[in-house]
């Protein structure tokens, strides 16, 4: 436990020695902060005309249909730069060496494995936890309508999200030493995982219901609608939980392989 | 204090190491010698635990070095070849990370970094990044990372590669200074470096033990001939049928001529040190000498010899 935490406070630091992390908070805020901004708006142009014209049948509920939104689109933007997070944890340390130390250290690769996983997901942690003005912001102009469990829900979702976004990434990051192809992969890979569920309706039976299971999207969908269900929650921890499995398998087998 | 049995790695088709044993003991420096791919790397890759072997068992303090591999890995300070660092942090930082992986005991750490950044000198750049420091101060931040957590065993890979001749005394100093406290292994391509440092020798050749010796023995053993390099204005055809007409001289080379200065290798027999004679002739002949030196053979040539003799 004091070795993960020793390596997270190492991650850490280079993330926040160098100019990376500044520069993804900086552009994660500008874009999320735009999607709220557009998002409220939009709503605001709704409620004036549902006023007007009574037939439009009243308006969905503000906190849902703002946040849902908002959510999709940070995770879109998150799953562009949890790559570019991720792919120098492995990669540069077997591309500088800095791996055969470590790994002589009297410490286990788990250890390593989850101090690197850990200080990924707080800085992506500390992304979300920015953006937290938001339903405040959303609250000083709608009032009662922000309704902060909904929003909570979402955040946990996107949390869990991120988490499995940061587990895949790692994993790549630990078959290659070269961080750009660590990068690439990792961003096709989480294209392929969240979209898969797309072929849901047009793949028959128990396959296209495998698919949409495998989806990291369809998972997300419920925490956005401020429902918490325990299988999502299984779900997303079942996936960190294996592909940081699978990077100790290959963190062993590169041993064998010298 | 470690014994190395049967141990064997091939990668692939490649055998890397073939049945190499041997021990060392306690308060030992024991250098490794062989040309690159040897397999130097690999068997100290192997005792320290970082692979395992093939084939064959490593024991460091009593320990297995595959069942109690955490216990063996906090016996062992170990510095890779060109030491990998962290290069984005300062040296402070860095080794107080690195006494944290290594569980020292907290209320230790800062007085255990201070020690020993006194002890292999980088007290004086301490706030500097690591990556930002000279070939030589890396290195030795790199010894410091190895002798954090007090290990009593230390195998350092080629720890004066790419070093300036200063730096290289200084580092070798440092390791003879440890010599009788910690069992040291210590890899290298330098003949003279080892019989300097080193107590014994153990010479490694496409995997496997070509010799096991102290480093004076092995080069009695292993010089078939001497050489010496001198310099002289002379004409080149006299110079050449007096030094072959000396007693003990096997051959003589030019290497090199510049304004009528020449710059000879002569080879004598092994065991004679014809540089007394050689001075005489030339001295006598009313020659300007300008230099005569013996050159210390290097592992390669020694190793050229080793290979062709069998």
């Amino acid at each position: 436990m004091g070795n993960t935490w020793a390596i997270f406070k190492r991650e850490m630091r280079a993330y926040f020695i160098s100019p990376m992390a500044y520069a993804l908070y900086v552009i994660f805020l500008l874009l999320s902060g735009y999607f709220f901004t557009v998002g409220i708006s939009y709503y605001a142009h709704y409620s004036v005309m549902a006023m007007q014209a009574q037939q439009y049948g009243g308006l969905p509920p503000f906190t849902e249909t703002v946040f849902r939104n908002l959510f999709g689109d940070v995770s879109i933007v998150l799953l562009l730069m949890v790559p570019l997070l991720t792919m120098r944890l492995f990669a540069e340390e077997k591309k500088m060496g800095t791996m055969e130390l470590l790994l002589t250290y009297p410490i286990r690769d788990i250890e390593v494995v989850l101090g690197k996983f850990f200080a990924a997901l707080a800085v992506i942690g500390l992304m979300l936890v920015l953006t937290f003005t938001y339903p405040l912001l959303a609250q000083y102009v709608a009032g009662d309508q922000m309704e902060y469990g909904v929003a909570l829900s979402g955040y946990l979702g996107l949390f869990l999200e991120m988490a499995a976004f940061i587990a895949v990434g790692i994993f790549l990051s630990s078959t290659t030493e070269n961080q750009i192809v660590a990068g690439v992969i990792s961003f096709g890979a989480l294209l392929l995982i969240w979209a898969v569920g797309w072929g849901e309706e047009l793949v028959s039976g128990a396959i296209g219901k495998i698919l949409a299971q495998l989806s990291l999207l369809n998972h997300f969908e419920d925490f956005s609608k401020g429902v918490i269900d325990t299988g999502h929650v299984a779900y997303y921890i079942l996936f960190c939980v294996f592909f940081i499995f699978m990077t100790l398998r290959v963190l062993d087998s590169n041993k064998w392989r010298g | 204090m470690i014994t190395v049995e049967n141990l064997t790695k091939t990668y692939g088709q490649v055998r890397a190491l073939d049945k190499v044993s041997f021990q060392v003991e306690e308060g030992e420096v024991l250098g490794f010698l062989g040309p690159n791919g040897a397999g130097k790397t690999t068997a100290m890759r192997i005792i320290t635990g970082f692979m395992p072997p093939t084939k064959g068992r490593v024991t460091v303090g009593g320990l297995d070095v595959e069942k109690d591999n955490l216990a063996v890995r906090r016996l062992i300070g170990y510095l890779p070849e060109n030491s990998p660092l962290y290069w984005d942090m300062d040296v402070q930082g860095y080794l107080h990370f690195v006494s944290e992986v290594k569980g020292v005991p907290r209320k230790d750490r800062a007085r255990k970094v201070r020690e020993v950044m006194e002890e292999v000198a980088v007290t004086d750049v301490r706030n500097r990044t690591v990556g930002k420091l000279s070939k030589g101060y890396k290195q030795r931040v790199g010894l410091a990372q190895a002798l954090l957590n007090d290990p009593p065993v230390l195998i350092l890979d080629e720890p004066t590669v790419g070093l300036d001749p200063k730096q290289i005394i200084e580092i070798r100093e440092l390791i003879k200074s440890m010599a009788g406290k910690r069992t040291i292994i210590l890899s290298t391509h330098i003949l003279p470096e080892v019989s300097m440092v080193c107590q014994r020798v153990i010479i490694i050749n496409k995997g496997q033990i070509a010799a096991v010796d102290t480093p004076g023995n092995l080069t009695e053993r292993l010089q078939t001939s001497r050489q010496m390099e001198v310099i002289v204005r002379a004409p080149e055809k006299d110079l050449e049928q007096k030094l072959r007409a000396l007693p003990g001289v096997k051959g003589i080379q030019i290497s090199h001529h510049e304004n009528g200065v020449l710059t000879v290798v002569v080879d004598s027999e092994k065991g004679k040190d014809l540089r007394p004679a050689v001075a005489q002739t030339l001295v006598g002949a009313g020659w300007e000498l300008y230099g005569l030196r013996a050159i210390e053979m290097s592992l390669e040539e020694i190793f050229i010899q080793l290979v062709t003799e069998e």
